[in-house]
């Protein structure tokens, strides 16, 4: 059984244009100890995954799923009372903004104590060894000062570390990072990123990844989920996505990427032409559509989520095929 | 903290100066004094004699270093009107004005801080729409007149308290509401506009990401970030109600300091007047040094700056 299992996740917005459907019934999972990449650039809904996850949806959120279980336990009909003793115990977060995540009124020591004394019940100094210990883990020196310290006084980088920390307190099965390197600069993104890696196989978590950047990050993990538009058009292992992408928009991403040795110097970068598509009302047939340069009249139809090898599928009518030809540009008169 | 302390007392120190310094000035520009003290019908050797006998004849930093050197020991001189000094009037009139002010400002925060929090976690219900209606009509209500009301209902139609005098704590019961009525809407709207600022903070999804419990959520992460600014305004709006209260103190017949400063001000009563501006303005100066050093202690990031 699979530690978090998904099927048929929609979140919808009420907005003032109609409904945003930010999230259109995704499916995907999660096993012990596995690290899951969810990729896709802004507005895919992928932060609005985590927060359905963590029961963190703003008020006007809409969350239905036809299956939305944590180790067996529905979180669709659990009480916000019953989900808040999972939050943070059993699954934690880490948050895209280091520098605006922690309270500045409260020292570190406060915050990263809070948590397990909530849940586990520990007494503040037992609370406080666990925190010196994951600080020390995190690659914080001077640990024990830091507890007194607020977090105006730390940097961007170390404050990610502090966080992550915090999450780590209550050894939780499963830890959701919502793209946290983004916001800090490149030396720190890797140093951070490598940390994770390290700690989740040293601890055994599961870890949702959500990120942008199909380049670096994702490759840290065991499998990887692209998102667009509030659905995921494709998801395998990373070896085999990033071997044999079944889907064009996965190809355009990958075709993003600058590679080192390969890419000329100066050249221009790829970029996907076109823009997402509005999510406000139904969209009908396939949303990448509009910007896909093998686009057939077929994709007006919606299109099935297709198997390729072992665990790989992609929603695309022609995943299972040779990648077809360009359509030919009209020939303007 | 203790050196952020010291620098706040120094700053102190140096405003009420200042302040003395003003203050005495303006009443030698405000007309020549010997004059007004003699009156009307007074001669010109009268007036005179006077300006000998109160010294107004010296150079005037003569006269403003004297009275400097007497008020640091509390010797403000005697009133002119009174057959008593200055001190005693003051320390006669202050515990009304305390009490009324103190009382006033706890009713006011007492009301004002769960009501505003309430309002901004029911925003835009009906608990909020009412919220703001006590506000509105809080602010809008002239306090004399809404004295005047209360009196009306609870010491005359009722005859549940007493509507005049100073007496015991019954009499400052009906003047705290009417006071802490008027302190009490924008205390309410700037925490609700706190509460709403802060509870979309980053750090309240992180401590709810943590599953802490709604009230660990909101007491102690949002409500301690919020109230900050509220202290400064509650500090500000004490000074004001021990300062400004002459209005409910007139409606109420309370003899406090304000009432004080009106009949001094009206009786040409100068060093009565003088001192009780110096001393509203200490009550200010050391009310705002106590609102710095609890915000510092509330925020953190104020106390290395």
């Amino acid at each position: 059984m699979p530690l978090l299992d998904v099927k048929n996740l929609r979140v919808d917005l009420p907005v003032e244009a109609g409904t945003l459907h930010a999230v259109r019934g995704i499916d995907f999972h999660v096993d012990r100890g596995e690290m899951l990449c969810l990729v896709g650039e802004s507005g895919c809904g992928k932060s609005m995954t985590s927060l359905a996850l963590m029961g963190l949806l703003p008020r006007k959120a809409r969350l239905t799923a036809d299956r939305l279980e944590f180790d067996g336990i529905d979180l669709t009909t659990l009480s916000e009372r019953r989900r808040s003793d999972l939050r943070g115990a059993r699954m934690s977060m880490i948050f895209q903004e280091p520098m605006t995540a922690l309270n500045p009124a409260y020292t570190l020591g406060n915050q990263l104590c809070e948590g397990v004394i909530r849940h586990r019940g520990v007494s503040r100094r037992e609370a406080s060894e666990r925190a010196i210990y994951l600080l020390e883990r995190v690659g914080i020196s001077a640990a024990k000062d830091r507890l007194n310290q607020y977090p105006h006084q730390l940097s961007g980088g170390l404050r990610q570390r502090v966080m992550i920390a915090m999450a780590l307190m209550c050894e939780p099965d499963l830890i959701i990072a919502d793209e946290p390197t983004t916001a800090l600069d490149v030396t720190i993104q890797a140093q951070i990123l490598r940390l994770l890696r390290e700690l989740q196989q040293e601890f055994g978590t599961a870890v949702i990844f959500i990120t942008h950047d199909l380049g670096v990050v994702a490759r840290i993990a065991d499998r990887v989920s692209v998102m667009y538009a509030g659905e995921v058009i494709e998801s395998a292992p990373t070896p085999a996505l990033y071997a044999n992408p079944g889907h064009p928009y996965t190809r355009g991403l990958l075709s993003c990427i600058p590679a080192p040795g390969k890419t000329p110097p100066g050249s221009r970068l790829q970029a996907i032409p076109g823009v997402v598509p509005s999510l406000v009302g139904n969209v009908e047939g396939c949303a990448f559509r509009n910007r896909c340069p093998q686009a057939q009249p077929t994709c007006e139809r919606t299109p099935p989520l297709k198997s390729l090898l072992d665990d790989h599928q992609a929603r695309c009518h022609f995943a299972d095929q040779s990648v077809p030809a360009p359509r030919q540009p009209e020939t303007m008169s | 903290m203790g050196t952020f302390i010291i620098r706040r007392i120094l700053v102190a120190i140096s405003v009420a100066l200042t302040i003395s310094i003003v203050s005495f000035m303006l009443l030698h520009l405000s007309g020549d004094l010997a004059t007004s003290i003699a009156g009307p019908e007074a001669t010109a050797e009268q007036v005179e004699q006077i300006r000998i006998d109160y010294g107004l004849d010296r150079p005037i930093v003569n006269q403003y270093l004297d009275w400097l050197g007497g008020a640091l020991t509390f010797d403000f001189g005697r009133s002119y009107y009174y057959q008593s000094t200055v001190v005693d009037l003051i320390v006669d009139r202050m515990p009304i004005t305390l009490t009324l002010g103190g009382l006033a400002l706890a009713l006011a925060v007492s009301i004002a801080i769960p009501l505003g929090v309430l309002a901004a976690l029911k925003r835009d219900t009906w608990v909020d729409r009412l919220a703001l209606l006590f506000a509105v009509v809080g602010q809008a209500m002239p306090s004399f007149w809404f004295g005047l009301t209360l009196i009306v209902i609870f010491a005359v139609t009722l005859q549940w308290l007493p509507a005049a005098g100073s007496d015991g704590w019954q009499h400052f019961v009906l003047p705290a509401i009417a006071l802490g009525y008027y302190a009490t809407p924008a205390m309410m709207r700037l925490t609700r506009t706190g509460m709403l600022e802060v509870l979309e903070a980053d750090y309240i999804r992180t401590a709810r990401a943590k599953g802490l419990r709604t009230g660990s959520v909101i007491f102690k992460h949002a409500l301690r970030n919020a109230i900050i600014p509220v202290v400064a305004l509650a500090a500000v709006e004490l000074g004001f109600m021990l300062g400004g209260s002459v209005v409910i103190e007139s409606v109420f017949s309370l003899n406090g300091l304000g009432q004080l400063a009106w009949d001094a001000i009206s009786r040409n009563d100068y060093p009565v007047v003088q001192a009780v501006v110096l001393i509203i303005a200490l009550f200010y100066i050391v009310l705002t040094l106590l609102a710095d050093v609890a915000n510092a202690a509330l925020d953190p990031r104020i106390r290395t700056r």
